[in-house]
C-alpha cells in the first residue's frame, strides 16, 4: 500500500490549534498539555491505543466537552470562550461522525439528512433540499437507501449515511470518530477512499482518529501517535514508525503482522 | 465496618444526594429559561403531543371505562344499606372528579408515557444521537426536553377529562344493571354534585401530574448512564420516580384544597 501524498495543502495556515490542553475525568487524567495542530485541506490521523483519549481530543474541538486547562483554536474562534449561540454556529462548519454513525433511528434516511438542513437553512424550499440530500446521498453511492430505516442498513452503509448527514452542511472541517470500527476489510477500504473522495471533492479538513493502521496509512497527510496522554510523535506516516520506541513498534508488528 | 469507613460512605452518599438536587435544580432552571426563548419547537411539540396523547387513548379509555365501572359495582352495597343507591350518581361524580381521574391518569402515563421518554432518551443519549443533534447545530434540550415536557403538562389534562367522561359512563352503565335511570337525570345528578373549584382541582392536579410526569422521564432518560443497563434503568426510574412524586403530589394537593375550603 502506498503511503498518501496529497498536494493540496497549505501548511501555513492553520484550521485548528491544540494548544497545550489537559483534559481528567475524576482521578484519571487522559490528556495532559497536548498540543497539535491540524492544516488547511489536510487528513490528519490520531492513532492510539483504546482508552488513550482520541475520541475526547475531538469532543473537545467540537465543543462537546470542555477542556480543563488549556486553550482551542478552530478557524479563528477560541471554542472554550464561546457562548451557546456562537458554539452552535461554529459547529455547523464541523462535520462529526460518529463510531457507532449515530443516525437517528426513529428517522428515515431521508428524514435523517434532512433533519440538520431543514433546521439550519430554513429558506430552502422542499425541492432544493430533496436536491441537496440525493445530491449527498449520492456522493457516498447509496441514494438506493433513502426510504429505507436505519435498522435496515448494514454497518458500512450507516458509516456512509452517517457521513453523509455531516457532509449535507458542506462542512470545513471533518471529524472522524474510528471510521472503520468493527468493519470488514473491504468495506474499510470503501470507507478510506471514501474519506479521501471527501477531502477532494468538498475541501476539507480531517482529524480521522482510528487505531487501524491500514486506514491511517490510506488517508493521512499526517499522523500524531498519542501516548500516555500526550503526542510523543506527528509527522508522515513513515516517520512516525521509523522507530525502535516499545510503546509504538508492536502496534505497527501487530497491524502489519510482521 | 469500622466508624471511619461508615462515616466516609455516608458522606459520599450525602455528597452525592446534594449533586442529584444541584443537578436537577439546573436541569429545571435551563427548561424555564428554555421554554420561553425562541425558536419554539412547534412540530415537534404537536407530535409529541400526538404521540403522548393520542396513543394513550385506547389503553387510558379501558382503564378509565373499568374504574368508573368497578368503583359504582363496589359503592352500591355500602349505600343500599342505608337505601341510598340513588346517592349513586353524586357519589361517583365526586369520587372520579376529585381524586381517581387525575390520579388514575398520572398513574397509567407515568407507565406508559414515562417509560417510553425515558427509555427512548436513553438509548438515544447511549447510542450518541443526542450528541450528533448538538454537533448539527440543533440544542437537543430545546428539541428533546423541552417539547416532551410541554407535552405531558399540555395532554395529561385532556387525557383526565377524557377519563372523567368515560368513567362518569362506567359509573352509568353500572348503574342501569341495576336500577332504571336515563342518562339526562344521571347527567342532571352527577353536575349538581360537582362545584367549579372540583373542576379547577382536577385541572391543577392534572398539570402538576403531567408537568412531573414529563420532568421526572425526561431527566432521567437525558442523564442515564451509558450502556444497554443504562436503558432499563432509565425506563424503570422513570415510571417509579414519576409515580412516587405523583403521589407526594397529590398527598400535599390534598392538604392545601383541604386548608382552602
Amino acid at each position: 500500500m502506498e503511503e498518501k501524498n496529497y498536494k493540496d495543502i497549505n501548511y501555513n495556515e492553520v484550521i485548528v490549534h491544540v494548544n497545550d490542553v489537559s483534559k481528567a475525568f475524576g482521578d484519571l487524567k487522559v490528556l495532559q498539555n497536548v498540543d497539535l495542530k491540524l492544516f488547511n485541506g489536510e487528513n490528519l490521523v490520531v492513532l492510539g491505543r483504546s482508552g488513550t483519549g482520541k475520541s475526547v481530543l475531538i469532543k473537545l474541538i467540537s465543543g462537546l466537552l470542555k477542556p480543563d486547562s488549556g486553550v482551542i483554536n478552530v478557524l479563528g474562534e477560541q471554542v472554550n470562550q464561546l457562548n451557546d449561540k456562537e458554539l452552535r454556529e461554529l459547529r455547523l462548519k464541523i462535520g462529526f461522525s460518529f463510531q457507532n454513525s449515530a443516525l437517528y433511528d426513529s428517522m428515515t434516511v431521508r428524514e435523517n439528512l434532512e433533519f440538520p438542513l431543514v433546521r439550519n437553512k430554513r429558506n430552502l424550499t422542499r425541492a432544493q433540499i430533496n436536491q441537496e440530500v440525493e445530491d449527498v446521498l449520492d456522493g457516498v453511492g447509496l441514494l438506493r437507501t433513502i426510504n429505507q430505516m436505519p435498522s435496515e442498513l448494514s454497518g458500512g452503509q450507516r458509516k456512509r449515511i452517517g457521513i453523509a448527514r455531516t457532509l449535507i452542511l458542506r462542512p470545513d472541517i471533518m471529524m472522524y470518530d474510528e471510521p472503520t470500527a468493527g468493519l470488514d476489510p473491504l468495506t474499510c477500504l470503501d470507507i478510506n477512499s471514501l474519506i479521501n473522495e471527501v477531502q477532494e471533492r468538498y475541501k476539507t479538513s480531517s482529524i480521522i482518529i482510528t487505531h487501524d493502521l491500514a486506514c491511517a496509512k490510506m488517508v493521512g497527510d499526517r499522523v500524531a501517535m498519542l501516548l500516555d496522554g500526550k503526542f510523543e510523535r506527528v509527522g508522515k506516516f513513515s516517520e512516525i514508525f521509523d522507530t525502535e520506541d516499545e510503546r509504538v513498534k508492536p502496534f505497527y508488528d501487530y497491524n502489519f503482522i510482521v | 465496618m469500622n466508624s471511619a469507613k461508615y462515616k466516609y460512605l455516608m458522606t459520599r452518599k450525602f455528597e452525592t444526594l446534594l449533586l442529584e438536587f444541584a443537578n436537577l435544580h439546573r436541569f429545571l432552571m435551563r427548561f424555564f429559561r428554555e421554554v420561553v426563548s425562541p425558536p419554539f419547537e412547534i412540530k415537534e411539540i404537536i407530535r409529541q403531543c400526538y404521540e403522548i396523547g393520542w396513543k394513550s387513548f385506547p389503553l387510558i379509555s379501558l382503564t378509565g371505562f373499568i374504574v368508573g365501572f368497578v368503583f359504582t359495582k363496589q359503592s352500591r352495597p355500602s349505600l343500599e344499606e342505608f337505601g341510598a343507591t340513588s346517592w349513586l350518581p353524586a357519589l361517583i361524580s365526586i369520587a372520579i372528579v376529585r381524586a381517581l381521574a387525575p390520579l388514575v391518569t398520572a398513574l397509567i402515563a407515568s407507565g406508559k408515557v414515562g417509560s417510553q421518554i425515558g427509555a427512548e432518551l436513553s438509548s438515544m443519549n447511549v447510542t450518541e444521537q443526542i450528541d450528533a443533534m448538538e454537533v448539527s447545530g440543533t440544542n437537543p434540550f430545546k428539541y428533546l426536553i423541552v417539547s416532551r415536557i410541554i407535552a405531558t403538562t399540555f395532554m395529561i389534562p385532556i387525557l383526565c377529562f377524557y377519563v372523567a367522561g368515560i368513567g362518569l359512563a362506567g359509573g352509568y352503565l353500572s348503574i342501569i344493571s341495576k336500577d332504571q335511570l336515563s342518562v339526562l337525570s344521571y347527567i342532571t345528578q352527577v353536575f349538581e354534585a360537582i362545584a367549579p373549584k372540583d373542576i379547577f382541582a382536577m385541572v391543577f392536579r392534572s398539570v402538576a401530574f403531567g408537568f412531573t410526569i414529563g420532568f421526572v422521564s425526561t431527566y432521567v432518560g437525558y442523564y442515564s448512564s451509558k450502556g444497554t443497563e443504562g436503558v432499563g434503568k432509565a425506563a424503570n426510574s422513570a415510571v417509579v420516580a414519576s409515580m412516587f412524586i405523583v403521589f407526594i403530589e397529590e398527598l400535599l394537593i390534598v392538604q392545601i384544597l383541604a386548608l382552602l375550603g
